[in-house]
């Protein structure tokens, strides 16, 4: 039998809803695979678009962004609004650079919500297993060579 | 209000609006539009010769009778119990300042010759240490729910209402009467009239179990009259509260279980109540003579521009958003901003009272403290990189950056204290001048390649095999 594919994720989560769901999803002991690796930032208006394109250059196979709901969940008033502007560029940007659409998901998720969070790791890590490795840090390397 | 007005230490401004609010913690610019009232505060003694005098008679509905009583354009605000205890003149009301042809008879009235017409708007700036955001409720509008016949009939009355009957300074003083002036016999209660429901609120306004079994008791200690009360659930707690459900219990008030379902007025103006009582198990139909709907608390229709003023946030059913539902109830997101009351969730009176009082007390330490304690997490510029593009300037949400001119160009300058981390000006920076502190690129860099240094648990378990 063929060995599973197991995909690295990263997740950029703010510190106030989304990272606040996936403590409430782990402290709840929801069922969700192991793949997605969490970095912690205070707002999703902090993720800088070169965070993601880094994450895809060190391996991943797959980004999660997600901050609170707009318009009125952000901590900090509207910086989901600035994600909200920002997520759309970098779609584009991996589309020019060949990365398939669906290894990159951008949304909200509230701190109440841990239910939705867990879904949304089962349902990613399907869908970027299915994509197969993204072997991007190999193709990086080798042209350099 | 009293105590509040009569303090030395305390300016009352009625009348007056926040229009906006500058600054931070332990330094506010508060701007605030003070209507005219065309009364010389210092010149009025409010005896209300004016309200007599004015020559308006047929008025306007009078807002603190609940629309049950007129009042003429000159008056004394609620009924002549307001704080400060002055008369007013309503400008949308009064005939010669809104159609400029009346006697002026309450300028002839007045002893003291405190009106004056000449009064104009002033903007008034203040500069504070600390906010309290105090705006109350409003009380959910009936007339959405057809059901219940609200406006149909004189006698479907909401709680506010029937409060304004049973006072003694209200407009049958303090008698409860049917609009044929006539003791009713009968009197239906309705509960969570636009609370705990899918279509209009879903939570629980609180109050209004217990104020309903209020009314059932003055209903039944002053009339004598059959009290039915519809409820879904009685919601007693707090001190004492249980103990007074069971004493109107033993009143001979009837508790039928089930939501009122709907009020009909019929043909000869009875009104029908009908219902299901889920406890027997049957639809009822009960015919009275007064209704009684406890309506929902609501948050202040002009809430949304209540919140963008101060920079607080709103819950999702509408209230002020507090900082922590447990741990920071009265404050908000902003500091040197704290919440009292119903803005922030329906509350009782002992409820509202503690949180007031609560917000009241961390104003005033935060005050004598001096000094405010400063999240280290916040954004710095490096002023050599910083090549004064302005792009962070717009995109803050608290205002905290500046531009400040140094010797060639200028350069952007966060206030640490109107700073709270979010880093978005981080992200966006150009030039990468500004560091975010303790989640500066660099860290979050390292952070991504640590998680691809270290193996995970299945290529671990074959290096292992």
């Amino acid at each position: 039998m063929a060995e599973q594919f197991e995909p690295r994720i990263v997740g950029f989560l703010c510190n106030w809803c989304t990272y606040t769901a996936a403590d409430n999803a782990g402290v709840s002991r929801m069922e969700q695979p192991p793949n997605v690796d969490i970095i912690r930032v205070m707002c999703s208006g902090r993720i800088d678009p070169a965070f993601i394109l880094k994450a895809f250059a060190e391996g991943a196979d797959g980004v999660i962004v997600s901050g609170c709901h707009p318009p009125g969940d952000c901590h900090y008033s509207n910086g989901n609004f600035k994600t909200f502007r920002r997520m759309p560029l970098v779609e584009k940007v991996l589309e020019q650079y060949g990365i398939e659409a669906g290894r990159f998901h951008w949304g909200w998720i509230s701190g109440a919500e841990a239910v939705k969070w867990a879904q949304l790791v089962r349902d990613f890590t399907e869908q970027v297993r299915a994509l197969g490795p993204l072997n991007w840090k190999r193709e990086l390397t080798s042209k350099e060579d | 209000m009293m105590d509040a007005g009569r303090h030395p230490n305390i300016e009352l401004m009625t009348y007056s609006e926040v229009e906006e609010v500058s600054g931070y913690v332990g330094h506010f610019k508060v701007k605030v539009r003070q209507r005219p009232r065309y009364v010389d505060m210092a010149l009025c003694t409010g005896c209300g010769e004016c309200a007599e005098a004015c020559v308006f008679k047929k008025g306007v509905p009078n807002e603190f009778d609940a629309g049950l009583s007129r009042r003429r354009a000159a008056y004394m605000p609620m009924n002549g119990q307001g704080v400060p205890m002055k008369a007013v003149i309503d400008d949308q009301a009064c005939l010669f300042l809104a159609r400029g042809k009346c006697t002026q008879a309450c300028m002839e009235a007045c002893p003291t010759g405190a009106i004056n017409f000449e009064q104009k708007e002033e903007v008034v700036e203040l500069n504070v240490g600390a906010i309290i955001v105090a705006t109350g409720f409003a009380m959910f509008d009936p007339t959405r729910l057809s059901a219940f016949s609200y406006g149909k009939s004189p006698d479907i009355i909401d709680g506010l209402q029937f409060e304004r009957f049973s006072s003694a300074t209200g407009p049958t003083q303090g008698q409860i009467l049917t609009a044929e002036g006539k003791k009713p016999d009968r009197v239906a209660i309705i509960h969570c009239v636009g609370s705990r429901d899918e279509h209009t609120h879903s939570y629980c306004s609180r109050v209004c179990c217990m104020y309903s079994m209020k009314h059932a008791h003055l209903v039944r200690d002053k009339t004598g009259a059959e009290v039915f009360e519809f409820y879904m659930d009685i919601r007693a707690g707090g001190k004492d509260y249980e103990e007074f459900y069971e004493r109107v219990q033993e009143e001979g008030v009837y508790f039928v279980r089930g939501r009122g379902a709907e009020v009909l007025v019929l043909d000869d103006g009875q009104l029908q109540v009908r219902a299901e009582n889920t406890v027997l198990g049957i639809p009822v139909q009960i015919n009275v003579d007064m209704v009684i709907l406890a309506t929902a608390m609501e948050s202040q229709p002009d809430a949304d521009k209540v919140a963008s003023i101060f920079g607080i946030s709103r819950s999702a059913n509408g209230f002020f958003q507090e900082a922590h539902p447990k741990l920071r109830p009265f404050h908000t997101n902003t500091d040197g901003v704290f919440l009292a009351g119903a803005c922030q969730s329906p509350k009782d009176v002992p409820d509202t009272v503690a949180h007031a009082n609560a917000a009241a007390t961390e104003a005033l330490s935060l005050l004598s403290r001096g000094e405010v304690v400063i999240s280290p997490t916040i954004a710095v510029v490096d002023e050599q990189l910083c090549s004064g593009c302005k792009t962070c300037i717009s995109l803050c949400p608290y205002s905290a950056i500046s531009f400040v001119s140094r010797d060639i160009t200028g350069v952007a300058e966060i206030n640490e204290a109107l700073c709270k981390g979010c880093g978005t000006c981080v992200a966006a920076c150009p030039a990468g001048a500004i560091t975010a502190r303790h989640f500066s690129d660099q860290q979050i860099m390292a952070e991504i390649e640590g998680l691809f240094r270290i193996p995970v648990a299945a290529e671990l378990e074959k290096e292992l095999a």
